[in-house]
Formats: structure tokens, sequence, C-alpha cells
């Protein structure tokens, strides 16, 4: 600052203008935000260029060899067992975002629609189990869906079975009922804000001009809404592909995914580099996931107007 | 006239009621089972009791986790709050380029999956050769806190009305008095309500607590060691009932405040809005 300034104005000036530039808004914006933005750097930015580095590492036993190499990707890419678990991880989280999402519409629709001056309070009605501890609700299922648990427990009570059904728990049914209602919450979130955002006149002016309800709605505030679907879809989405909790408690052996495996690379396995590489892979192919979703869905809504 | 809208009011309020039951019902069957003498969670129920609670004061483990978990939470409540006023007061006050980028950027662990926030943390720690802690613990419940606190003192920040400080300003005091003096006391409840929630995430937390602490257990990872012994299940359910009730509470508290914070603003629009 004072070399560039050298020789140039008077030193009062100089040191008003340093002031003013001090005193600027985006200084002081950004003076402000930056311990935040340090914090997130050094604890999510540079955490993450260093797993990527790993990946292109080697593991020798208690070493690690900094070579460049393609191995680590070969191997997430082609072992079947490590494919298996990635095609699951993704079937899994496309199921889930699915569901939540169709599930959470009407009620977010309902909310805004006919929520009437209680909307805050629904909300809040709706968010409160998801503040509850994450283990324990899926504890809780575990619970409900158990070979001796309260569904098998309760419908042999009723008399509609005899013995206790062992499809209920330990596989990707499970993990799947799971994950749904652990997100409900969240998709519900985003869909209610991009409804409450559509134009209530549009909506009367497409009823007006002829549409019937049904129509209207699949016409002017479905398309409309449809950036909340997207994130509530992405949202979802992405989180899940790399749950680790459900899987482990409520999916058995048939509902293992990729976090459970990544996680065995960090300990027992002590393989980081294999376990960095799957890690970026996972996160690579469901962003490509997410990318797909959000052409689809914006395709769609060009379509219905 | 109002226009006539898709799905009657009536199926859609069914369909509300039924979806708040699926919510509610997985959490519910924790308390139920928590009270029942049965050792395992089926029905029929089998008596009244409360012996599972009676238990939990006698465990040594599971106050030390008890203990830790309000270490880590206070800790990461007041940590990440700071932060999050210092970031949501610049974004909220002062226009800059770059301020959409770092707070997508601040907000980012809110939709990355855990385990890989988690282990990208593990990685660094280890090569920076800190030993893993409850401190550690700490500093990974901060960044996942930090997006909350950010959420809630936003909607207490916005709507702000500006001249205030600035006549604040015109009659003499400095920056720090008029923050001081004039904006603190406006956002309190936000601040208050933003340490409540920062709080609870940290306390129900798991997955980076999990992967960031050394051998010192919080209660979610207390909760998690026990589930391997079926026997330990009513004990489980009982802390797990406790730990649902304080979640709740902390909560309701923290919205109340944050609405109030919200009002004082004039700023409509919530927490999710």
């Amino acid at each position: 600052m004072t070399v560039a300034a050298e020789g140039l104005p008077p030193l009062r000036t100089t040191r008003a203008r340093r002031n003013a530039l001090l005193q600027s808004e985006p200084v002081q914006g950004f003076a402000l935000i930056s311990p935040t933005l340090l914090y997130a750097l050094i604890l999510l930015v540079l955490p993450i260029l260093v797993v990527i580095a790993h990946s292109f590492w080697t593991q020798h036993y208690l070493t690690i060899d900094r070579t460049f190499t393609l191995e680590n990707y070969r191997v997430a890419l082609t072992e079947p067992i490590y494919r298996d678990l990635l095609w699951r991880s993704l079937y899994i989280s496309l199921t889930v975002s699915l569901f939540t999402v169709v599930l959470a519409y009407p009620i977010a629709y309902f909310i805004s629609f006919h929520g009437g001056r209680h909307k805050s309070l629904w909300l809040f009605l709706i968010t409160i189990p998801f503040w509850t501890s994450y283990l324990l609700r899926v504890m809780s299922w575990k619970v409900i869906l158990g070979y001796n648990g309260v569904l098998n427990s309760g419908l042999m009570g009723l008399g509609i079975i005899d013995e206790p059904s062992t499809a209920l728990l330990y596989n990707s049914s499970a993990v799947i009922i799971t994950l749904t209602h652990a997100w409900a919450a969240f998709a519900i979130l985003p869909i209610f804000v991009s409804l409450e955002k559509v134009d209530r006149t549009l909506v009367e002016a497409a009823t007006d001009l002829g549409d019937d309800p049904l129509r209207s709605f699949l016409r002017v505030t479905l398309p409309l809404s449809a950036p909340g679907i997207i994130s509530a879809a992405l949202i979802v989405m992405i989180p899940t592909v790399g749950d680790y909790v459900t899987p482990k408690l409520v999916g058995g052996k048939d509902g293992v995914m990729i976090a459970n495996t990544i996680q065995a690379q960090f300990g027992k396995a002590a393989n980081w580099p294999l376990g960095a590489a799957l890690s970026v892979t996972t996160m690579l192919i469901v962003s490509l996931m997410a990318g797909a979703t959000v052409l689809i869905i914006r395709t769609l809504q060009r379509m219905a107007r | 006239m109002r226009a006539r809208r898709f799905l009657p009011g009536g199926w859609l309020s069914t369909y509300a009621f039924l979806y708040i039951v699926f919510l509610y019902l997985p959490v519910i069957f924790l308390p139920v089972f928590s009270i029942n003498t049965a050792a395992t969670p089926k029905f029929p129920l089998t008596g009244f009791t409360l012996q599972w609670y009676e238990d939990l004061p006698r465990t040594p483990a599971l106050l030390d986790a008890a203990w830790n978990s309000l270490i880590v939470g206070v800790s990461a409540a007041i940590l990440s709050t700071v932060l999050g006023i210092l970031a949501a007061r610049s974004i909220t006050r002062y226009r800059y380029p770059g301020r959409r980028a770092i707070n997508g950027l601040i907000m980012a662990p809110l939709v990355l999956p855990e385990v890989i926030v988690a282990i990208s943390m593990l990685l660094v720690m280890l090569q920076l050769g800190l030993s893993l802690s409850l401190f550690t613990v700490v500093l990974g419940h901060v960044l996942i806190c930090i997006p909350y606190s950010m959420t809630v003192l936003t909607s207490g920040f916005e709507g702000f009305d500006r001249s205030l400080e600035e006549a604040s300003a015109d009659l003499g005091e400095s920056a720090f008095g008029t923050f001081r003096r004039v904006t603190l006391p406006m956002v309190a409840p936000a601040i208050i309500s933003s340490l409540l929630v920062c709080f609870t995430i940290s306390l129900d937390e798991f997955i980076i607590a999990f992967f960031l602490t050394g051998t010192e257990a919080t209660l979610p990872i207390y909760i998690w060691g026990q589930l391997r012994f079926a026997s330990k299940l009513p004990g489980v359910l009982a802390l797990g009932t406790l730990l649902l009730v304080a979640s709740l509470l902390l909560m309701t508290i923290a919205e109340m405040l944050r609405r109030r914070a919200a009002r004082r603003t004039q700023n409509e629009g919530g927490l999710y809005a």
C-alpha cells in the first residue's frame, strides 16, 4: 500500500484514500466473513483436496507411496464388489429421493395452498421429528422392522401372519424405507418455498380461461414449482448416497452401501488411498446423477407449458 | 372469485394427517418401549416400569458420555455461533463480489455426505499429527453447525433497520459500541436460538463424532456401542427417549426465540422460508 503510493499524492490524501478503502463496503464485508471463510477453507476445502491427492497415491503397509497412479480408480470402478456397492448406493439414493419428493409434494402443496394462517405451525410440526437424533430415528426403524419387532408382533397379534417375517429387516427395502422417513422434512421445505412463490393470479387465470383444476395444476403450478422439486431431489440424493448409519443398522448383508466400505478402508482394511478414490468416485458419479436429474426435471417443465 | 384448486382440501388434509402419523409414529415407539417391562420391544406390552430409567444414573460409562456430550455441545455451539454471527452479519449487511460463492461454500456441509466430510477431516487431522480427542470432535461439529447457525441468524439479521445503527454512529458511538448497544440487543433472541440449535445438533450428531473422537465417547457413540448387545436395548431406549425430549424442548425454545427475533426486525418468513 505505502510502497505503491510513494512519490504520488501527499501523505494525507493517501491515508484518506486508504481509510476510504478500509471503510468501503466490500472490504468491511469481506473482513467480517473471513474468519468463517477461513474455517471452511481449512476444515472443508483443504481436507477434500487432501482426499483427492490421496486417491492418486498407494498404500504400502504403514507408509504411503506418493507416486501418481490411477490404480485406485481402476479398482474402484472395475472390482465387482465396489462396482456393485456403488450401483446399489446410487439406486438407493435415487429411489429415496424419488419417494421423498413424491410423498412430500402434496404436503408442501397442502401447507402452501390450504395452510391458511397456520402455515408456520404446520412447518414446525413437520420439521420437529427431523431435529431429533438421526441415529435414534434409524434405531426406531430397527425396533419396528425387526424379527421380534413391532410390525411382526403387531401383525401376529392381529392374526394376519402366523410367524414373524424375516423379509422386513436387513435388506435394501428396509434401508429405503428408513431413509425416506429420515429425509422427509428436507424435501418438504424447498418445495414449500417454491410453491409460495407461485403467483396465485396465474392459477386463477388458467382456471378462468377454461382449464380444469387438474390441467391448471399440471400446466401452471407444477412447472412453476420445478425449482423446489429440483432442490428437494438434490438435497436428499447427495447426502443419502453416502449414508453410513442406516445400512449398518437396518441394511444387513444385502443393504450394505458404499460408505460402509469407505469407512472400512480408513479403519480395518487400512487402505486410505483406495478409500479416498472410492469417496471421490462416489461424489463424481452422484454429481453426474444429480446433473441428469436437473436436466430431466427442466425438460419435463418445458414440455408441460 | 378464488380459483378452484387441484385436489380439494379434504383429501389433502387426510393425506397430511397420515403423513404426520408416518413422521411421528416410528419415533413414538422409543418412549413406549422404554417404559415396558419386557426386554425386547414387541407387542403386546407387558407392563409399566421405570426400571430402565432408574438404571441409567448407575452406569458410569453413560455419565462420562453425557459429560463429554455437554462439553462438546457447549463448545461447538459457542464457536459456531460466533463464526455464524460474523458471516451472517457480513452477508446481510454488505454487498461485495464473491458473496454468493462464499455463502455457498460455508453452507456446503449441509448437502455433502457426512461420511465424506468426516473422513476428509480425519485424514487432515492425522496428517497434521493432531491426536483425536473431544477437541477434534468440536472442530468437526462447528463445521456442520455453521450452516444452521447462519440460517437462523440470517433470518434474524435480515430486515434489520440500518438507520438505527447509523443514528448511533452519528451520535458518536464507535462501530463496536454500536454493535454492542444497538445491534446486539435487537438480535439477541436469534443468537440464543442459534446457540440452542447448534447445541442440539452437536448433541445428536453421530457420524463426525464417531470418526473424529479418540477414546472418549459422546452420547450417540455410547448408544452405538450398546446397540450390539440385545439385552442393553431397554436402557438404550430410555436414554434415547431422554435425548428425544431434550432435543424437542431445545428446538421448540429455539424456534420461539427465532420468531421473536424475526418479529423484532419486522421480518416475515421463517427459518425455512
